[in-house]
C-alpha cells in the first residue's frame, strides 16, 4: 500500500489517498475529487431519490437531484415510477420549482414546450416552423434509470449499472426490518427537515455509523429524555451492540439489537410509562392490545441505522439523505417517518413520532445542531497537517464474520466508515 | 376597527417583543424563558402557512416542558452548538396589530437576525406571529404565541445553536 506523505498527499491518485485503516484529509478538501466524486459516484451508483409515500397517485411528483441533475420523480398515469432529468429539450429551462406536489404534465414556462408526466414531449406552440427539422418523439426529457425495493425509489445516470436489487444485496434484509416500524401499516413520509453544514459529504456519511460519538455529543439530548429512553439509548457498553459491513459500501449499526427485529416481540418487554397516554388514546380509538403493542414498540423506530452508500441512511426511525452541493458544503434531510392507517390509530402514533423528531433532528433539534458543529469542525481541521490522516481503524483488532458472513465488530467501532471509503476507492479507480 | 401602534396595549406588545429580542441576543435564555406563559406555545414551522402545528413537522413545536429543556440544553455547557453559538444581533420591526382588546395583543412583525461566527455572516429573515396576554402591568404582560416563519422555512437553513 503507498503511504501518503506531505510531500506526494497532493499528487497520488485518489483511490491512494483511502488505506484499509486511515483515509486522507485531502478527501475533504480538494475540488477536483470532488468533481470526480460526482461523475464517478453520484452518476454511477443508485441514488436514493423517494419513498412510495411521497408519490401517492398518478400525478404525484418530488424534484431532487441525482449526482449533478436535478430531477423531477413522477408517478405516471399507469402507476410507473419515473426519474425525469429536470431540464427543458428546447434550451434547457428547469420545467419544476416546486419541491413536491400533483400535476398532469410539466410546461416550460419560458416558450411552452409541454411534456407529459412520462417526460414524452406533448405539444410546442407555433410548430410550423419545425417541419422538417426535427421529429417531437426525439425529444422526450431525459429520462434515468429507476428501480425500488421495498418502497425505497432509486435513480441512476449509468444505463449499465447492476440492477437495484444486486446492488443492495444483503441490505434488503434490513429494509424489511426498517419498514416494520409501520406497526402493521404501511411506512409513510410525514415531513422533512433540510439544513446545511459546510463540511464535505463523507463527513456525514461517516456519523451515520459512528456510534462513538454519541454519548459525547449528545450528551445534552440524553440529559433531556427520560430514563428509559436514555437507558436504551446507552449501546457503548453493551457487548450485543455490533456494526456489519453488508457489503457494496452498505452498513448496519445495531444500537438497540433486541430492537432488531421488531416484528419478534415475545412479550417480556415492558412499554415504557412515558406512553401510557398514547395507549389510552389507541384504546379509545378501538385498537386492540397486540396493535396497540406493536405500534407503541415502534413508535421509537427501528434499533439500528441502515446506511446505503452513497446517500442515504435509514436511522432508525427516519431517513437521512445527503446532497453534496461543493467539495466543504452539504444539504442534509431529515425525513420524519410513521404510519399510513386510519386516522384515528395513526393520528396519536404519528403526533408522537413528530415530536420525538422534533426533539432531535432539523435545525434546532437537540441533536443535529451539535453533530453539524462537530462536521464543521472537522472540515476546518482537516485543512491542517495534510500527511496526517483521519482515523478509520477503531475496532479493526476486533471485526469478525458474523454468522451470515458478514465483517463485524462494535457498534462504536468504524467498521461500517471502512466499508463505506473500501466502496468509494473501488469507484474512484474506475475508469 | 383599526388598531394603532400607539395605543398603549399595543405599545406594550411591542415593548415585550423588542425585550425579548435583547435577551435572546444576549443569550438570557433563563430570563427569556420568564416572558412565556405557562401555555404558551413557541413554534417555528417548516410550512409557511400553517395554523395547526400537531399534525406535521416543524423546526421548534415548544410547549412549557420543552422550552425547559431547551433552556437547560442552551444553558448546561454540553450542547457543543450551543456553548460555541454564533453571536446575533437581531431588529423587529413592521408591526401590525391585527386584535387588540385589553387582554391581549395580536401582533405581526418583522424579523432580521445577523449571526455572526467564525468570519462568516448568516441572514435570517422571518415573519413572526405574537400574541401578547396583556397582565395588571408591563412586567407582567406574557407572551402567549410566538410563531417565527422564515422566508426560507421550507428550504436549507443552517443548524444553529441559537434560538429565533
Ligand atoms: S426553454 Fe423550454 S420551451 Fe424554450
Ligand atoms: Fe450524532
Amino acid at each position: 500500500m503507498t503511504e501518503f506523505t506531505a510531500a506526494t498527499v497532493y499528487d497520488l491518485p485518489p483511490a491512494d489517498l483511502v488505506l484499509g485503516d486511515r483515509v486522507a484529509g485531502r478527501m475533504y478538501t480538494d475540488p477536483a475529487i470532488f468533481d470526480q466524486e460526482r461523475t464517478k459516484i453520484f452518476e454511477r451508483s443508485w441514488i436514493w431519490v423517494a419513498h412510495e409515500s411521497e408519490l401517492p397517485k398518478a400525478g404525484s411528483f418530488k424534484s431532487t437531484h441525482v449526482g449533478r441533475h436535478p430531477v423531477i420523480v413522477t408517478k405516471d398515469r399507469k402507476g410507473e415510477i419515473r426519474t425525469l432529468v429536470n431540464r427543458c429539450r428546447h434550451r434547457g429551462a428547469s420545467l419544476c420549482e416546486k419541491k413536491t406536489g400533483h400535476a398532469n404534465g410539466f410546461t416550460c414556462p419560458y416558450h411552452a414546450w409541454s411534456y407529459g408526466l412520462d417526460g414524452k414531449l406533448r405539444g410546442i406552440p407555433y410548430p410550423d416552423g419545425y417541419e422538417g427539422v426535427m421529429d417531437k418523439a426525439d425529444l422526450g426529457l431525459k429520462t434515468l434509470r429507476t428501480e425500488s425495493y421495498g418502497g425505497m425509489i432509486f435513480a441512476t445516470v449509468d444505463a449499465d449499472a447492476e440492477p437495484l436489487a444486486d446492488f443492495l444485496g444483503d441490505v434488503k434484509l434490513w429494509i424489511d426490518r426498517f419498514m416494520a416500524q409501520g406497526g402493521g401499516y404501511p411506512v409513510k413520509v410525514l415531513g422533512t427537515h433540510r439544513f446545511t453544514y459546510r463540511g464535505n459529504w463523507k463527513i456525514q456519511l461517516e456519523n451515520t455509523t459512528d456510534g462513538y460519538h454519541f454519548p459525547i455529543v449528545h450528551r445534552s439530548w440524553m440529559a433531556s429524555v427520560d430514563a428509559e429512553t436514555a437507558e436504551m439509548m446507552s449501546f457503548m457498553t453493551d457487548p450485543t451492540a455490533v456494526t456489519h459491513d453488508l457489503g457494496n459500501g452498505h452498513s448496519v449499526m445495531q444500537m438497540v439489537p433486541e430492537h432488531s427485529d421488531l416484528e419478534a416481540d415475545d412479550g417480556s418487554e415492558p412499554l415504557q410509562p412515558r406512553f401510557d397516554g398514547l395507549v389510552a388514546q389507541l384504546e379509545a380509538a378501538g385498537a386492540d392490545e397486540a396493535e396497540i403493542r406493536r405500534l407503541v414498540r415502534a413508535v421509537h423506530g427501528t434499533g439500528f441505522n441502515l446506511n446505503l452508500f452513497p446517500n442515504v441512511s435509514m436511522s432508525i426511525s427516519f431517513f437521512r439523505v445527503l446532497r453534496p452541493i461543493s467539495v466543504d458544503e452539504t444539504v442534509i434531510e431529515h425525513v420524519a417517518l410513521g404510519s399510513d392507517g386510519p386516522a384515528e390509530i395513526v393520528g396519536p402514533v404519528n403526533r408522537e413520532r413528530l415530536r420525538a423528531h422534533e426533539h432531535f433532528q432539523g435545525p434546532f433539534g437537540f441533536g443535529t445542531p451539535d453533530d453539524s458543529e462537530g462536521w464543521d469542525r472537522v472540515q476546518r481541521g482537516a485543512q491542517g497537517a495534510p500527511e496526517l490522516p483521519i482515523m478509520v481503524n477503531r475496532g479493526l483488532g476486533r471485526e469478525k464474520p458474523s454468522a451470515e458472513g458478514w465483517p463485524t465488530s462494535h457498534v462504536t467501532d468504524e467498521t461500517g466508515m471502512r466499508a463505506a471509503y473500501a466502496q468509494w476507492k473501488r469507484m474512484m479507480s474506475d475508469d | 376597527m383599526t388598531e394603532t401602534l400607539t395605543d398603549p396595549r399595543v405599545v406594550r406588545a411591542i415593548e415585550l417583543a423588542w425585550r425579548e429580542a435583547a435577551l435572546l441576543d444576549a443569550k438570557e435564555y433563563e430570563a427569556w424563558q420568564g416572558l412565556y406563559a405557562d401555555d404558551a406555545r413557541y413554534v417555528i414551522p417548516i410550512e409557511r402557512d400553517a395554523e395547526d402545528f400537531d399534525d406535521v413537522l416543524n423546526m421548534v413545536h415548544d410547549d412549557a416542558r420543552m422550552r425547559g429543556l431547551r433552556v437547560r440544553r442552551m444553558t448546561e455547557g454540553y450542547a457543543i452548538a450551543a456553548v460555541d453559538s454564533a453571536i446575533t444581533v437581531r431588529t423587529v420591526s413592521r408591526f401590525i396589530p391585527t386584535d387588540v382588546d385589553d387582554r391581549s395583543v395580536t401582533l405581526k412583525a418583522a424579523q432580521i437576525i445577523v449571526a455572526y461566527k467564525r468570519g462568516r455572516h448568516d441572514l435570517w429573515a422571518a415573519d413572526v406571529d405574537y400574541v401578547v396576554r396583556l397582565g395588571a402591568s408591563g412586567d407582567e404582560d406574557r407572551f402567549a404565541r410566538k410563531v417565527v416563519r422564515l422566508v426560507n422555512a421550507d428550504e436549507a437553513v443552517p443548524a444553529a445553536g441559537f434560538l429565533l
